[in-house]
């Protein structure tokens, strides 16, 4: 390793929340030399962000406080250098590009503006800038860099986008890269895309890079080195195969253990009874057709997953089995008879059959009802129940069954983590004894770990009560630990359908092998090797 | 950052502490609770206890200059032009203003939401109507429309209310459709409607009680605001008449006396800043006590000063 | 763009349609304008002439169906009071409230931007609540009352400006000071409000990982997207003055807009009402149109 170029020193910073004080980070020290790739790993509440806005100055005093530690660069304290002189060194020094580059790019100037105003506010004549900024946006791959520059950032790809933040922060080539969380909203062929940028670029340039993330598969593929944070400390640091092989401390080793994909694939059961039938669904919204020609079939007690990127229609098909949208044509058998014609009151007995856990547990609760509340509207809507003392001893047992505990009961939504909402939801679904859940991205928005544990529950459930799932989801790691049977989908189609095991281990469709390449192994070791035979390929 | 905030939920009370402290906790707010409180005492009480007292003339204290205890408490705040006591007329005028405020914020707020629930929740047909309709008022000068139709209708205090709360309904319609298109498309809507429930249900369980909030909020602010237009109608003369009396009338009848008896304009103006004052201030904090979301704010500052 | 105009011409029309026959016939229900205009006692037959001369006795609906006509070729009539055309009474009327209207609005706006993103710069510190509280007491407070106290104080008081008319500049001191209160009170508060969330956006953050100094972080980067809900405001506010200052004009004796619908329904002078109102909903179309072409100009994403 070289000489550090950064260092960060017994890095300690409190948050004074109106809840009391939280300690961000504590005694946080990492360095980073040039040419090197660290990444700092943790899940959300980790901290592990905190440092690096310290680094930038981005922390918002108050109120956060800075209470002890020393960050060096260039032989000086960051921390005790003035204001503007701190202003000075962001973008020139150091640069840092986000997670949401949608968000982080001002909607209302031009993208070709913004990337100029970085050197521009460093003083640099406006022609030089130009000329530097198209040299840029041509380098990290935007068709016609010309026209680009006159757009604005809604008129580009998430991918774009990024690479645009990447143009951006390299215009006055900076020592030290930042990336907190760069390819975390991206699909898994564009992250890999982004990723093999980022280090095109680190070889060119010999910057350091500082890559946050809290997926150990972007860590494999692309770093150096690794610092691991837990509750705002670090647990574990080093190279980064050594960290994966031979991690010492009980919570990297249960981070690791947590990543999803490893385990058996399970086999299918073909006994099963049929349970839904859908055959040809078309949807279209004006030209665009989001579902074609789709038909796929479930038994009772099984999985089918289904994949694809953003785009593909996923989600589509998950609402118009469940009437949020009307199909366009094509039918779909819920015990023979069909979901897509059928009458309102049919349908409302079905509603109860069918249950659905939503993606995002912080939206889908309503934030007004309590936790009994919510369980127990279900009874209202379809009348069952009717035994008022009964149903608050329903609850606590629903609650028990999925991992809360009875205090939970007369809570709100919003006094809960991520992870227990997302519980929550899923005693709601319960509550009515469905025989059919559909999971859209139910597990994507939870830190790994506890994705593993509702990924577990979901599994239970299905052994113990019969319940098949239909199981939408981006992240193939997950799928092949779940599933028993995975549709591929790419814009509306079915690409490829079969038994996970055969998706997994021979895809026959090009698309599907294309998706399983890019989808990262937490092994550096697995992730190197993948490299070294596309460089063969 | 999600996880930090959970740490910290374990409270003893799901609910947090009641409105009422976190009310106590807002020394601003709290104290325009209490003048709107005496306000709406007076407001209820004032032509009963001080009725007689506000009417009785006596030319002796006309334009009896303020701050003097020698007339008596009544007339601390002067005496007007036919030497009528200030405090006391100030007291009951207190009444039908508040009544005048209070009736159109009532109908407005009742007409325009319940339109607005509907335009937002039915489909684009039955929208198209309601939110031209609303347009139409929106695009109409008020204020005149007011002076017409009072002057021809004959200015009372229910004709008032009508002409005040058909200018307003817009307001809410529009900010009840607002929410209702924004809050529909939420999860939680569409988990109730996986489940089952009926277009009723989801609007009055799901729906309403989120907008509620946005709602009571505006109709504190626009108490305001109608309190301000029935004051300039009634200061043009086409408003509330006499014996009737309203703090915008009083400022009218002490105009033309500014050069001798600046106190019969004063108070009664005064009167109305400090209740629209305390309105905005307060509309201001229900915005956001009432969001559960950024409730704790408010909570929070108790743990930190024990 | 021509298109949404076009919706817009049409919408307006129709409502301008309704308020024009609402106008129209409340105001035929309000009195005889024949006695408020001649002597007291004049005779029933010099009445009667009076009306046939302004064609009052026809029956309403032939009334209304000769303005409609009459208004087509642009005629809106004559003034009973001025005995001149309505409409040049009018436009002489506006030629007074625009100016009063443009320069409180030009006040109110770039004081209030000002104001009020400094205050969102450093919410919570002093000069944030001392805007607030400022503004807060702008938004309660009734003008006709401010107006009063004003000429009690700098006018009967100090002898600064005069109470009432036009003429010299000092004329127009206290008017649009009264006038500057209540908008500047709302208006620094949608710009407070919106610029607060405006400067927690991620875009700020790159700014700031950029190395943008403070004063193009707020007034570049922020205020073009903290702008936008206050244009709304900004709008709703200058419709209110375009609709003239009844309150203030009536009391400063300015002979704007405002003052000469007061006076012309008071005075059963239907033609300079519904020509007001028409020249009025105009003006307001025009600006709804600046509105929307200033939001398209500011946010690129609703161009389309």
């Amino acid at each position: 390793m070289s000489e550090p170029l950064l260092t960060v020193k017994n890095l300690s910073v409190d948050f004074h929340t109106a809840r009391g004080t939280v300690n961000a980070v504590k005694n946080v020290s990492w360095s980073v030399g040039r040419g090197e790739t660290l990444a700092i790993l943790g899940e959300s509440g980790s901290g592990k962000s905190v440092s690096a806005n310290a680094v930038m100055n981005l922390l918002d005093i108050p109120p956060a406080e800075i209470v002890s530690g020393e960050i060096f660069y260039e032989g000086e304290d960051l921390l005790k250098v003035s204001y503007e002189k701190h202003r000075a060194l962001n973008g020139k020094k150091i640069a840092m590009i986000f997670q949401d580059p949608l968000g982080h790019l001002n909607p209302v100037y031009t993208v070709g503006w913004q990337i100029i105003e970085m050197m521009t506010a460093h003083g640099r004549p406006a022609d030089m800038a130009r000329a530097r900024a198209l040299e840029l946006v041509t380098r990290v791959g935007i068709p016609e860099p010309e026209k680009a520059m006159h757009k604005y950032p809604h008129q580009f790809s998430g991918g774009q986008r990024q690479r645009l933040m990447i143009a951006m922060a390299l215009m006055l080539k900076p020592d030290i890269l930042i990336a907190d969380e760069p390819t975390t909203a991206l699909d898994v062929t564009i992250q890999a895309e982004v990723l093999a940028l980022l280090k095109e670029l680190q070889a060119e340039t010999g910057m350091a890079l500082v890559l946050i993330t809290h997926d150990l598969g972007v860590v494999a593929e692309i770093a150096d080195r690794v610092v691991v944070m837990n509750k705002g400390e670090i647990v574990e640091e080093g190279v980064t195969r050594d960290v994966y092989h031979n991690a010492q401390h009980p919570y990297t080793r249960k981070l690791i253990d947590a990543a999803p994909g490893k385990g058996e694939i399970k086999l299918l059961d073909k006994a099963a009874p049929l349970l839904l039938d859908a055959k040809k669904l078309c949807k279209t919204y004006g030209k665009f057709a989001a579902l074609k020609d789709v038909s796929l079939t479930l038994a009772r007690g099984q999985s089918l997953a289904v994949v694809g990127e953003s785009g593909s229609g996923k989600s589509t098909l998950a609402r118009t089995l469940l009437r949020l949208e009307e199909a366009d044509s094509g039918e779909a058998l819920w015990k023979g008879r069909d979901l897509i014609t059928m009458g309102r009151s049919e349908l409302l007995g079905v509603r109860r059959q069918i249950q659905m856990v939503f993606q995002d547990p912080t939206q889908s609760l309503n934030p007004r009802m309590s936790v009994y509340q919510l369980i127990a509207e279900g009874w209202d809507i379809h009348k069952l129940m009717p035994d008022r003392s009964k149903r608050r001893a329903r609850v606590i047992e629903l609650l028990e069954q999925v991992g809360l505990s009875p205090e939970h009961v007369d809570r709100y939504p919003h006094q809960f983590s991520g992870g227990q909402r997302q519980r929550i939801a899923i005693a709601r679904a319960l509550a009515l004894e469905p025989e059919l859940i559909i999971c859209d991205e139910a597990v994507s928005a939870l830190d790994v770990s506890i994705q593993a544990q509702v990924i577990a529950l979901l599994d239970g459930l299905r052994q113990r009560l019969g319940i098949s799932f239909l199981f939408i989801a981006h992240d193939l790691g997950v799928v092949r630990d779940f599933a028993d049977t995975v549709i591929v989908m790419k814009s509306g189609e079915i690409v490829e359908y079969g038994p996970t095991a055969q998706i997994f281990d021979a895809p026959q469709q090009p698309y599907t092998q294309r998706l399983l390449a890019a989808n990262l192994d937490p092994d550096p070791d697995v992730q190197a090797q993948r490299r070294a035979a596309l460089i063969h390929a | 950052m999600a996880d930090l905030s959970l740490a910290k939920t374990s409270a003893p009370t799901a609910h947090g502490p009641s409105l009422l402290s976190m009310l106590w906790r807002d020394k601003l707010a709290f104290i325009s609770a209490v003048v709107l409180l005496i306000i709406v005492l007076f407001a209820l009480l004032g032509p009963t206890l001080l009725g007689e007292l506000a009417g009785d003339q006596n030319l002796r204290g006309r334009n009896f200059p303020p701050f003097s205890f020698d007339r008596g408490w009544a007339f601390f705040l002067g005496g007007d032009s036919l030497g009528r006591p200030m405090l006391a007329r100030l007291v009951v005028a207190a009444h039908s203003t508040m009544l005048i405020a209070a009736g159109t914020v009532v109908a407005a707020l009742t007409i325009g939401a319940g339109l607005g629930l509907v335009a937002g929740y039915m489909g684009k047909n039955t929208s198209q109507v309601i939110m031209r309709l609303a347009d139409v008022i929106m695009s109409f000068p008020s204020l005149l429309i007011a002076v017409v139709v009072l002057y021809v209708l004959g200015p009372s205090i229910p004709n008032m209310i009508l002409v005040l709360a058909i200018t307003r309904i817009p307001i809410y319609l529009r900010t009840t459709r607002a929410e209702v298109l924004e809050v529909r498309e939420r999860m939680f809507v569409q988990a109730a409607t996986v489940m089952g429930a009926s277009h009723a249900r989801i609007i009055l369980r799901h729906i309403l009680p989120v907008v509620a909030p946005t709602l009571v909020t505006i109709a504190t602010l626009d108490f305001a605001f109608v309190m301000l237009a029935e004051s300039s109608l009634s200061f043009l003369g086409i408003g509330v008449q006499p014996p009737d009396i309203t703090w915008g009338l009083m400022v009218a009848q002490g105009r033309p006396y500014l050069n001798t008896a600046w106190w019969l304009a004063f108070w009664p103006g005064l009167m109305i800043v400090i209740t629209a004052l305390s309105l905005n201030l307060l509309s201001n904090w229900m915005r956001i006590a009432l969001d559960p979301a950024q409730r704790w704010r408010l909570e929070a500052r108790k743990t930190k000063n024990v | 763009m021509t298109k949404m105009i076009g919706q817009r011409a049409i919408a307006s029309l129709l409502s301008l349609l309704g308020l024009m026959i609402l106008v129209f016939f409340l105001s035929r229900l309000t009195g005889d304008p024949a006695v408020l205009f001649l002597p007291i006692d004049a005779t029933e037959e010099m009445k009667q002439q009076f009306r046939a001369l302004h064609g009052l006795d026809l029956p309403l609906i032939e009334q209304f169906g000769r303005y409609v006509l009459d208004l087509l070729q642009l005629d809106f009539g004559e003034s009973l009071r001025k005995a001149r055309p309505a409409i040049d009474v009018v436009l002489e009327a506006y030629a007074w409230t625009l100016p009063l209207a443009l320069i409180t609005m030009g006040l109110v706006v770039t004081s209030a931007i000002i104001l009020g993103s400094l205050a969102a710069f450093n919410v919570g510190g002093f000069f944030d609540r001392l805007v607030s509280i400022v503004s807060l007491i702008g938004a309660s407070a009734p003008d006709f009352w401010i107006a009063i106290v004003a000429i009690v104080v700098f006018s009967i008081g100090l002898g600064w400006v005069p109470t009432s008319g036009v003429g010299t500049p000092m004329h127009w001191v206290l008017p649009i000071a009264v006038l500057f209160i209540r908008p500047f009170g709302l208006v620094v508060q949608v710009v407070r409000g919106s610029m607060i969330s405006a400067l927690g956006a991620p875009y700020v953050k790159t700014a700031r990982a950029k190395g943008v100094k403070n004063l193009p972080l707020i007034f570049v980067h922020t205020l073009r997207n903290g702008m936008l809900p206050v244009i709304t405001v900004i709008g709703d506010q200058a419709a209110a003055l375009l609709n003239g200052a009844v309150i203030v004009e009536t009391i400063f004796g300015f002979p704007g807009v405002g003052k000469l619908m007061i006076d012309s329904i008071l005075q059963r002078d239907f033609n300079v009402v519904l020509a007001a109102i028409m020249v009025t909903a105009v003006a307001i179309f025009i600006m709804n149109i600046l509105i929307d072409l200033a939001y398209g100009l500011l946010d690129p994403r609703i161009r389309n």
